[in-house]
């Protein structure tokens, strides 16, 4: 990525040009965050900790959707329906093949892989919109699948099986207050691979097909093999975060959502945060995740003064407030928080010049 | 397949795809002239249906404002419907122009969220049952017909009726379309934006008068959804059935729409028919996978253009 720098800072050494981490205070915080993240359940409420676990994980699910929609252009309104399956995928080897759930992950987030190419299989005729209405296809028909067959192993009609508590040895990780280290163990994980893509090769070829896919041809980008590599990586992140979804949740199923509209909030949260960005994903799911809790504290307190209306105020908030916030960022910010983030960045280093 | 249901269904399928091919007819418009792909239409629909049950004065705990005839609650329904098409074309899509498709999405994804809230906090969450429809689901005529199950198919007088509107309000625009001159115009624009600035149609204009027909249109599909069903939020689901039948169709075909919605219909019907109840079951995605099917046999649609492209 070539990023501008200001003057004055350039590299030494070839090392210095190949790392992520440029800065000593950029270590300084980062180890910071991970500081305060990692000792979040000894010093969180359950609020923070059950926030902060719902965080990694849509965090996870929204950088695999990035690689997808943000890098490769690839609109997907299918990404809850493969956290489904990834949830399901790991559940399911946990019990019925007694395989450790951290044994059962990875493996669920290759089976999810794998699941995602078949609907990835369209990318090969068709783009953009209609890709879409590929994607919207396999969010309707996964979940549908999960209801009404294999009722013995999915759960059926009921919409969920129970999943078990994961373990190591005698340790037991029964509240979300200890699956938390898990959640943020793969989050770390997964943003070192996610921000390794994004720089490598690989990185370069997604963003050469979403620019102008013929050209990427020309150049010798094999278009099916790279759209399909990255139907694969983001099939696989959201297997990652559905198995930890399903995990922490202790169960899986459709009556946990997974349905159409948590796939659009998924690409909203991209939008808001900044598609093509890696920092994108943290900030667009931080700012809705924190603005649904808002937008349920707001309606409690309206629906406590009109008592008689309490049910259609407490669940219209929520859509107003998504709502309202994707058409306004879509307007006036259509390149995400991320970007504001840059030129606030800049307007301090030029100050007082800035504007 | 049971074949003695099979006469039955052929006629409650195309029926029910009359409704189906209305509402796609509201999505192609709006994307025939202005290329923007609305999944708001559903609650657009869904608005619409409200609308008329509000104007109609059947509110449930009495407080009512209005209280007008049918006729003239459709009437004050498509009036505000065409206030809150222009709207939403004047105040979200035309800063919109010329942004990415992903963004063109999300900003009709984002409207349909927050009509969603706007027509829950407005008018309820729990369905409606006492919509003032002028059947009632028991009217029904019996057709002897030899073959079907008890030698008769029996026909719903709502549904008989819906599919009457649907088509002669689908006739009524295609005619708007081929012989006025305003019709002249938006298909001018929907050829080519600048071209058709050049020759002196006022684009920006024709996209409002397009997404206010969407609104008339998308009022339409909701009264009559709502004599089959009731009011309720779900009614706006109805256009997640509409957009295989209009990519079945083509994305930018108006006969192609009302096919497609015709084939949708029938799809699920035929489905419904069939003896194996896991068939039977897969009544609501037997559209989708009608869908992935045209998508890669055929992505243009059955009468839809062949989009070539020049780099």
């Amino acid at each position: 990525m070539a990023v501008l720098r200001p003057a004055g800072d350039f590299d030494r050494s070839y090392k210095q040009d190949m790392s992520v981490i440029r800065q000593k205070y950029q270590w300084v915080l980062l180890g910071l965050v991970l500081i305060g993240a990692y000792t979040a359940p000894m010093w969180g409420s359950a609020y923070v900790v059950s926030t902060a676990n719902q965080l990694a994980y849509t965090i996870i699910a929204l950088q695999g959707l990035n690689i997808l929609t943000g890098y490769t252009g690839q609109i997907s309104l299918g990404q809850a329906a493969f956290m489904l399956v990834g949830g399901y995928l790991s559940a399911l080897m946990t019990i019925h093949l007694g395989i450790s759930m951290f044994l059962a992950l990875p493996l669920a987030a290759l089976g999810t892989g794998l699941f995602g190419l078949i609907f990835g299989l369209p990318s090969l005729r068709v783009k953009g919109f209609y890709l879409a209405m590929a994607t919207l296809a396999a969010q309707f028909i996964i979940p549908w699948m999960s209801r009404q067959t294999f009722k013995d192993y999915l759960g059926g009609t009921s919409g969920r099986i129970d999943v078990p508590v994961p373990t190591i040895g005698d340790f037991a990780f029964l509240e979300v207050r200890h699956f938390l280290y898990i959640s943020l163990t793969v989050l770390v994980i997964t943003t070192i691979l996610t921000l390794n893509i994004s720089r490598t090769r690989l990185g370069r070829a997604f963003v050469a097909v979403r620019d102008n896919d013929l050209a990427a041809e020309l150049l010798g980008v094999n278009l099916f093999g790279y759209k399909l590599r990255a139907f694969f990586i983001a099939a696989m992140l959201a297997g990652v975060a559905g198995a930890l979804k399903a995990h922490s949740q202790r169960g899986v199923g459709t009556e946990f959502g997974y349905g159409l509209p948590e796939s659009i909030i998924f690409l909203g949260m991209l939008v808001i945060g900044g598609l093509g960005t890696n920092i994108g994903p943290f900030l667009g799911a931080i700012t809705i995740v924190l603005l649904e809790d808002l937008a349920n504290l707001t309606g409690g307190q309206v629906a406590a003064l009109f008592p008689d209306q309490a049910a259609r105020v407490l669940t219209s908030f929520r859509p107003i407030f998504f709502g309202a916030i994707l058409m306004l960022f879509l307007i006036f910010e259509p390149r995400g928080l991320a970007y504001r983030w840059q030129i606030i960045k800049s307007a301090w280093r030029l100050r007082p010049f800035s504007r | 397949m049971n074949w003695q249901l099979v006469p039955q269904q052929l006629i409650t399928g195309i029926l029910n795809g009359g409704t189906i091919a209305l509402i796609a007819l509201g999505v192609v418009l709006i994307f025939k002239s202005s290329e923007v792909f609305n999944f708001a239409h559903g609650h657009m629909v869904m608005m619409g249906a409200f609308l008329t049950w509000w104007f109609a004065g059947a509110t449930e705990n009495g407080n009512e404002l209005f209280n007008l005839p049918l006729w003239a609650a459709v009437i004050m329904a498509v009036i505000t419907a065409v206030i809150i098409g222009l709207l939403i074309e004047r105040l979200a899509l035309r800063p919109m122009a010329g942004q990415p498709l992903l963004s063109i999405i999300l900003m009709t994804l984002g409207l349909a969220q927050l009509m969603e809230g706007a027509a829950s906090i407005a008018f309820g969450i729990d369905p409606k049952g006492n919509f003032p429809a002028p059947f009632s689901p028991g009217d029904v005529f019996m057709l002897p017909f030899p073959g079907a199950f008890n030698d008769t198919i029996i026909l719903k007088k709502t549904l008989a009726v819906t599919f009457v509107v649907a088509m002669l309000a689908a006739v009524i625009f295609i005619l708007f379309f081929q012989l006025t001159k305003t019709g002249l115009s938006m298909r001018a624009t929907s050829e080519n934006h600048e071209l058709a600035r050049s020759v002196g149609i006022r684009v920006p204009r024709v996209f409002g008068l397009s997404w206010a027909i969407a609104g008339i249109i998308a009022t339409l599909g909701g009264v009559l959804l709502a004599t089959l069903t009731g009011v309720s939020l779900n009614l706006s689901t109805v256009v997640l059935i509409a957009f295989p039948a209009i990519l079945l169709g083509g994305l930018d075909s108006f006969p192609g729409a009302i096919v497609g919605g015709l084939l949708v219909g029938l799809t699920q019907a035929l489905v419904q028919a069939s003896s194996l109840i896991a068939v039977r079951n897969s009544t609501e995605i037997a559209p989708y996978i009608l869908l992935l099917i045209v998508l890669v046999l055929r992505p243009e649609g059955l009468f839809g253009q062949k989009r070539i492209e020049r780099i």
